[in-house]
């Protein structure tokens, strides 16, 4: 049965397109047949691979919607039901999904797991995974890269818009019973603005063109320069030098991996080497900011505000003095939390699973470096 | 000599009023008189009045102050509103009127954005969360609606309108726009937009309605129980154009009811809205001060202008941007 699927697999996938001397109406026929096969197929729950997943709702959990897709192709096992009998499950699962971090990937663990294949991250990030060490227990990895980058993109920049027109502060102003006083709020100007993004990958790439939107000049570092059609369908300035970026930047937009070069990017000395009237946006990873110099830096005033979908930890504790001061906006990493494109993800978990469980290649595997 | 200066009156200098960069801006050109000093002496004072600056509404230009200016030439009003002003009254007084076009419209559209993006992405809630005393997060209600690849439905198609459609064109939105007449092919190529020409086309397909159209009285309540109905129940409506364009009972019924998923308000009838009323404990309704043009460089460039046209009226020279009787 799993051959038949692989095969018809080949002829359906992407629809319309279809295999050379396949005519289309035979395309049409064989999908019918095979939704037919699936649906029958999908019955028998007992025949679906197993995936380890932490749980399903609740804090950090897989929404709904996604366990779902999830369950077309995978008989899911949740960390607890695992724990409450790791030899029962164990031996079969070949799968771990693992969602905002969950579940932990301590060693522990994967003793109990001898038929694992494949850990599949949601996220682009895998900062969190030892690759290499996974790779010699003959576990792969891989991540969802270029679905999140759109939706990572737009909160970017509506943290940099919500900083930058203290959107969150009238908002509260606005709600409060006790306010008499509605006007005071003054912003800072973004159209036209020096926009210096910092990591131009696929994501930074994204916020340079959404910048452009709002005619703002466009400066990025990068590893390595971008191609001139990449920087001329954005406008934007390459800066071999991160520390001129820094001086010129009315908005500095992190949109880097976390990595050891990355860790505590920002420091002190970039802080200070920015405008006092600048903003900090944060989308990376929380260790790619010295928090210390960060708080520092805005109580003193050395910047103007900072904006965080990103700490480290997250959360952060509830007496951190970050979440005490004014001039800063965070989110709990909100990032791709949108359903689409989140389901976006999932699905792109699922390929890669049944990728590794059916002994294909794995499209978005992560090599260790 | 600063003696020589030509008077003018002001609601306040401060942070209900003006802020000391914009004050000294009116400084170079005028004497400004807050309406406090003005009024413990309206005999003394009135008569050296040739110009009224409003600014966020203030002075009220009430009949009752007009009366007591009669040197009075131009009434200068900050932004490109005028639905506040009684045009032909004030006109009918031999008095000019002049508004700020065009500086507002850059902030006004940013802010448009901002408020989209925060609704759409639920960036208060999350805020919330992120700083609140526990951290709790149904994943659920922190998901938010896509921005990017929706479609962006822009009900008022002038200037801020165009910005608008231009800065959602970056996010890879569709547009589609409802004015009240089709816009020219380079405009609407510019930023990728379709016309409806009827409205109700825009409400079914906009997963974000944007109201940036100018107020005439007879588009009081043109987004009531019907247009948003007609709405998706996943969309969202941003309003940074006037408050009296949404009939609020409506809305609120259509927001507890979940007729459409929320709405971002940078204005609202009255301003403010009183405590307690019901549109603000929705918590699907992001509500800002009427802060659409609220930055410093903007606020500069508005007071330049409302100067600009007070030394032209003084002066009895055409003004740059005189609002003429309809």
């Amino acid at each position: 049965m799993l051959l038949q699927l692989h095969t018809f697999r080949g002829l359906f996938n992407g629809f319309g397109r279809c295999e050379r001397n396949v005519s289309f109406a035979s395309c049409v026929r064989v999908s019918i047949a095979l939704k037919k096969n699936i649906k029958a197929y999908g019955t028998m729950a007992q025949d679906k691979p197993l995936a380890l997943i932490s749980y399903v709702g609740g804090m950090h959990g897989l929404i709904q919607e996604a366990a779902d897709l999830m369950k077309q192709h995978f008989k899911l096992i949740t960390h607890q039901e695992f724990l409450q009998n790791p030899s029962l499950h164990g031996t079969k699962i070949q799968v771990l999904f693992s969602w905002v971090n969950k579940p932990e990937l301590l060693p522990s663990l994967f003793t109990s797991l001898p038929a694992l294949k494949l850990v599949a991250n949601g996220g682009v990030g895998i900062d969190h995974i030892d690759v290499p060490y996974l790779n010699s227990l003959g576990v792969k990895v891989s991540n969802t890269p270029l679905v999140v980058s759109d939706a990572t993109a737009d909160i970017a920049m509506g943290l940099l818009l919500a900083s930058a027109r203290r959107i969150i502060e009238g908002h509260q102003i606005s709600m409060d019973p006790k306010t008499v006083d509605f006007q005071s709020l003054i912003g800072t100007e973004v159209t036209g603005a020096t926009l210096g993004i910092i990591g131009m990958g696929h994501i930074g790439l994204r916020i340079a063109q959404r910048g452009r939107g709002f005619d703002m000049k466009i400066l990025y570092h990068n590893r390595n320069r971008r191609s001139p059609e990449d920087e001329q369908a954005v406008g934007a300035t390459y800066c071999k030098n991160m520390e001129d970026l820094l001086r010129e930047a009315d908005f500095v937009v992190l949109a880097v991996n976390l990595s050891p070069q990355t860790t505590g990017l920002i420091g002190h000395k970039e802080l200070s080497l920015m405008k006092p009237t600048a903003t900090l946006v944060n989308v990376s990873r929380g260790l790619v900011v010295d928090q210390d110099a960060l708080l520092e830096a805005l109580q003193k005033r050395t910047i103007r505000a900072a904006a965080l979908d990103v700490t480290y930890p997250e959360p952060l504790p509830r007496d951190h003095p970050l979440l005490h001061l004014p001039n800063i906006i965070i989110t709990p990493h909100i990032g791709t939390d949108t359903t689409a494109t989140t389901l976006k993800m999932v699905q792109m978990m699922i390929d890669n699973a049944l990728a590794a469980v059916e002994g294909r290649q794995i499209p978005n595997e992560v090599k260790p470096k | 000599m600063a003696a020589d200066k030509p008077w003018a009156l002001i609601s306040e200098v401060g942070e209900n009023g003006y802020f000391e960069e914009l004050a000294d801006i009116m400084r170079e050109h005028f004497q400004i008189m807050p309406l406090s000093d003005f009024l413990q002496s309206p005999a003394l004072h009135g008569p050296k009045i040739q110009v009224l600056f409003i600014w966020k509404f203030y002075p009220e230009p009430k009949p009752s102050l007009l009366a007591e200016l009669p040197s009075l030439k131009v009434v200068c009003s900050a932004g490109t509103g005028t639905d506040h002003l009684d045009i032909p009254y004030i006109n009918n007084l031999g008095l000019k009127i002049a508004n700020t076009p065009h500086v507002v419209s850059d902030a006004t559209a940013d802010f448009a954005m901002g408020l989209l993006l925060a609704s759409a992405r639920k960036m208060f809630e999350g805020q919330q969360i992120a700083r609140g005393p526990e951290m709790v997060i149904i994943p659920q209600s922190l998901m938010g609606v896509e921005v990017s690849g929706s479609t962006l439905g822009i009900i008022g198609m002038g200037e801020i309108g165009h910005k608008i459609a231009q800065r959602g064109k970056g996010f890879d939105m569709k547009i589609l726009y409802h004015n009240r007449s089709r816009r020219s092919a380079e405009d609407e190529a510019a930023v990728g937009a379709t016309y409806c020409e009827n409205l109700d086309d825009l409400l079914k397909l906009s997963d974000f309605v944007m109201l940036s159209l100018r107020f005439h009285t007879d588009c009081t309540g043109l987004i009531g129980h019907r247009e948003l109905s007609l709405m998706k129940p996943t969309a969202i409506l941003v309003n940074i154009s006037r408050g009296l364009l949404v009939d609020q009972d409506a809305l609120i019924h259509a927001l507890q009811s979940g007729i459409i998923q929320a709405a971002a308000l940078d204005v609202t009838h009255p301003e403010p809205l009183p405590r307690g009323h019901p549109l603000l404990s929705l918590p699907n309704a992001l509500i800002t001060p009427h802060m659409g043009i609220n930055t410093t460089t903007t606020a500069k460039k508005i007071m330049h202008r409302m100067v600009n046209n007070a030394v032209a009226a003084v002066k009895g020279l055409p003004i740059p941007d005189e609002v003429k009787p309809q």
